[in-house]
């Protein structure tokens, strides 16, 4: 199925939440949606899931429009932050809520519940109480309730945003796995670069309820659309001269044996060395170390490769109406 | 439609009381004289003052209960917990003649006998308000005091008095409220020499038909209960900015240990000490011991124009009926509040405050002539019992439907499920605990309603209350042993209820 979101406007009580967003999703592509807090990303779910109209705009779904088809019938799942389980049903029963109305036989709910269980992995706790899951747990059966009724299109509202450390890895490569088994077209919300990366084949930003760019992961790395994006990407060696501001990406500056700036932090990032380099003229750059990285007060020379520097245009926020970014 | 109801079965009795009190013969007579009589300051400065007595002792006595139970998990607590919400579901007229039996003769009838029934009625206020907040407090706030150099005294004494200062306040109001307008416990323990506003209004009304006095102190007690409701309705909304972190609670350890269990065994005991003294007296016959004052229930009495049993489905149907009616006007009403819609909170609480006997007064002067004669129609006692209880209704429903999860519907909404069906599969089932208890709630409140029914019940059809009531009035040591034993029959249907509904409530949460 392939989405369209076309020029959407959300505007609650004045504010404009969502500033006339338009992109396109194709049949089994995924999309991440990512942005700080406020950006509008949770409400534009909100809209593709039919549970929150745009003030205006169109959702079509292969060309049909979908903008007044209430939730229920659009076929689309949604995983909510921290799960939204049913507190008065089983986990099984819960599983079962959207086969049971679309009015499946007991059997064929069963099989549902089974196959949807087995997915997330956790087959054996149909007869307990939710009460009872972990937040890990509790997200997988959101999962699997959501993926119950077999969607072609699944939304996902920061599902890890409650989860931390090994297992919130362990999630996040769960899903992606899911996801390409499956065969789903995904829009995934999130405000965590690195799951956007992960989970997305393309990602698109927003920033105070507009698109800042859509692009697939490398090529946000490569050419992020202005300054704002490269430093919300994590890019600290960006320099602003008028309208316009270079970007140095930190794997496109390296440091050897030599002299000419001192190393003021080195944090181990996994396999990589994460430098922040202080050269003579005073400027501080960030670089990435592969091998034995040195250390803190070090001296070294520091080789910037060319094709590493990007110009782009210096974002300003004209638009002073906008939301809070 | 909660709104018309209320305006013809609560604004219009007003009305007729205001109507009463301030015009004689057709012209404007402010009932200056009745006011400024000494009998009156009188009266009015025992109500205040029992009633600050009742709140300050029920404070004391509530408090180390609220602690325990906040700060504490230990085996049986939920069952510790329950307990101490029955004396609340009692009826008034049960909890006084339970201490009529408890006391000794010569106390039983005093003012010593009224403030240790309004302690026993009133803990659960403070247990549950000042517990509930308590709670919800952070405990690390005392550890942190601690490792800032205070020790066990000043941590009291500078956080936890400070902190539960609002709690404090709001419970000490509702308990001063309901001293305030108690009508049962004075009428049944204070005899003929304690008189409060609300028990006055009854014996200038009921016994010697003077209702311009009778109307004239009812707008005196509506002008306190208003200032008191204002008051606290300013203290709860400062209550309502504590949440709770949901942390689990330690068992207790060492010598606080022996202080918990201590605490929680004594007011167990002593909160159960009234309630078993009541159904032993119940029980006693002569010197010995029978069921002969149950048997005698069957029976026609000279107290009674029927049979004491008669009463007893009197109440039974009667409370039903109205339990019925609060539900229904009380549940669209929970849904405004709950939508913060402005006034309605206030409105429908002003029953509450307006007190039971200024309602029932309310319905004798204003429906005793056309266009709306229920003098003798059988709705006229359910109708004034579900006013009582509607409250009830909408102060138990209201928190539950504002804790609702907004996302529940959504998440039914987006797998599938059509409005109709959200509501049936996931909006109802979540609210059935809820309910149960304001369906449980209601029937409490109407099958144990006193200061009301008494007014508008006929002598042919009186229900549980008015009868125990009746039998308190005659002398004799049957017609003793039979409100004894009607006040048995009362306490077990409300235990009863209060169980059936757990049980819903057990069914509907999981």
């Amino acid at each position: 199925m392939t989405l369209t979101l076309d020029s959407i406007d959300v505007a609650l009580d004045g504010t404009r939440i969502v500033d006339d967003v338009s992109f396109e999703i194709v049949t089994g592509e995924r999309l991440a949606l990512l942005g700080p807090s406020g950006a509008g990303k949770s409400t534009l779910l909100r809209v593709v899931a039919g549970l929150a109209r745009p003030t205006s705009g169109r959702v079509l779904a292969d060309g049909r429009d979908l903008t007044s088809v209430p939730a229920h019938r659009r076929g689309i799942g949604l995983v909510f932050q921290d799960a939204a389980l049913f507190p008065h049903r089983t986990v099984a029963e819960n599983v079962a809520f959207g086969p049971k109305v679309a009015g499946l036989s007991r059997a064929e709910q069963e099989a549902r519940v089974a196959e949807a269980l087995a997915l997330v992995g956790l087959s054996q706790t149909g007869a307990r109480d939710v009460s009872t899951l972990s937040g890990g747990e509790a997200q997988r059966i959101a999962l699997a309730r959501a993926l119950a009724p077999r969607p072609q299109t699944l939304l996902l509202d920061e599902p890890l945003g409650a989860l931390d450390g090994p297992l919130r890895q362990r999630l996040q490569d769960d899903l992606r796995a899911l996801f390409e088994r499956l065969g789903l077209t995904v829009v995934h919300v999130t405000h965590d670069v690195g799951e956007a990366f992960a989970l997305g084949d393309r990602v698109a930003i927003l920033r105070g309820g507009r698109v800042a760019q859509v692009a697939a992961p490398d090529e946000l790395w490569a050419r992020p659309a202005d300054d704002w994006v490269a430093r919300f990407l994590g890019m600290r060696n960006v320099e602003r001269d008028g309208d316009r501001a270079t970007v140095t990406r930190p794997d496109s500056v390296t440091v050897g044996p030599g002299v000419g700036a001192t190393v003021v932090a080195a944090d181990r990032d996994g396999p990589v060395v994460r430098l922040r380099v202080r050269r003579d003229d005073g400027r501080e750059l960030d670089a990435v170390s592969l091998g034995n990285a040195p250390a803190v007060g070090a001296t070294v020379s520091v080789e910037i490769d060319p094709t590493g520097v990007v110009e782009v245009p210096a974002w300003r926020p004209l638009d002073t109406a906008a939301p809070r970014e | 439609m909660p709104l018309a109801f209320l305006a013809v079965f609560f604004a219009w009795p007003l009305g007729a009381i205001l109507h009463r009190s301030l015009v004689v013969d057709g012209s404007l007579d402010l009932p200056f004289d009745v006011l400024t009589a000494s009998s009156t300051r009188e009266i009015a400065w025992f109500t205040f003052w029992q009633a600050t007595a009742s709140t300050v002792l029920t404070l004391l006595a509530g408090l180390p209960l609220a602690w325990a139970l906040a700060r504490f998990s230990f085996r049986g607590r939920s069952l510790v917990e329950a307990l101490v919400l029955v004396p609340f579901v009692l009826p008034t007229i049960v909890v006084a003649t339970a201490f009529l039996a408890l006391l000794p003769d010569g106390v039983e009838r005093s003012i010593w006998a009224i403030l240790l029934a309004h302690v026993f009625f009133n803990v659960a206020v403070v247990v549950r308000v000042v517990g509930a907040f308590w709670a919800g407090l952070d405990e690390r706030l005392w550890d942190a005091a601690a490792t800032l150099g205070a020790g066990p005294g000043q941590r009291q004494l500078r956080l936890t008095f400070p902190l539960l200062a609002p709690a404090l306040a709001s419970a000490a109001s509702i308990v001063f409220l309901f001293c305030f307008t108690s009508f049962g416990v004075i009428v049944v323990l204070g005899g003929i020499r304690y008189s409060t506003l609300e028990t006055e209004i009854y014996n200038q009304a009921a016994r010697f038909f003077d209702l311009r006095t009778a109307a004239a102190l009812a707008l005196l007690q509506l002008a306190a209960v208003a200032a008191v409701v204002v008051v606290s309705g300013r203290l709860e909304r400062r209550l309502g900015g504590a949440r709770r972190p949901g942390r689990p609670t330690p068992r207790p350890t060492g010598r606080r240990r022996f202080a918990v269990y201590g605490i929680v065994l004594t007011s167990v005991a002593l909160l159960l000490l009234a309630p078993i003294a009541l159904v032993l007296r119940s029980l006693r016959v002569g010197d010995g011991y029978g069921l002969d004052h149950f048997a005698s229930l069957f029976d026609e009495t000279p107290a009674l124009l029927v049979t004491p049993w008669h009463a007893v489905l009197n109440s039974l149907l009667f409370a039903t009926a109205a339990a019925v009616i609060a539900l229904a006007v009380g549940i669209p009403a929970a849904f405004a509040v709950a939508r913060g819609t402005r006034g309605v909170d206030a409105l429908l609480m002003l029953p509450l405050g307006a007190s039971a006997v200024m309602l029932g007064f309310g319905f004798l002067l204003a429906f005793a002539d056309p266009p709306l004669d229920l003098r003798s129609s059988v709705a006229i006692v359910p109708l004034a019992q579900a006013l009582v209880a509607t409250p009830f209704v909408v102060r138990s429903l209201a928190p539950a439907l504002r804790a609702r999860d907004p996302r529940l519907p959504d998440a039914a909404a987006v797998l599938g499920a059509s409005p109709g069906r959200v509501r049936r599969e996931v909006e109802l089932p979540l609210l059935a605990r809820p309910l149960a208890v304001a369906a449980a709630l209601a029937f409490a409140v109407a099958v144990g309603e006193f200061g009301a029914t008494v007014f508008v019940a006929q002598a042919d059809r009186p229900t549980v209350p008015v009868a125990i009531f009746r039998f308190l009035g005659r002398p004799g040591a049957d017609n003793v042993g039979s409100a004894m034993a009607l006040c048995v029959v009362l306490m077990a249907l409300v235990t009863v209820v209060a169980l059936v509904s757990q049980r819903v409530l057990a069914r509907g949460s999981r």
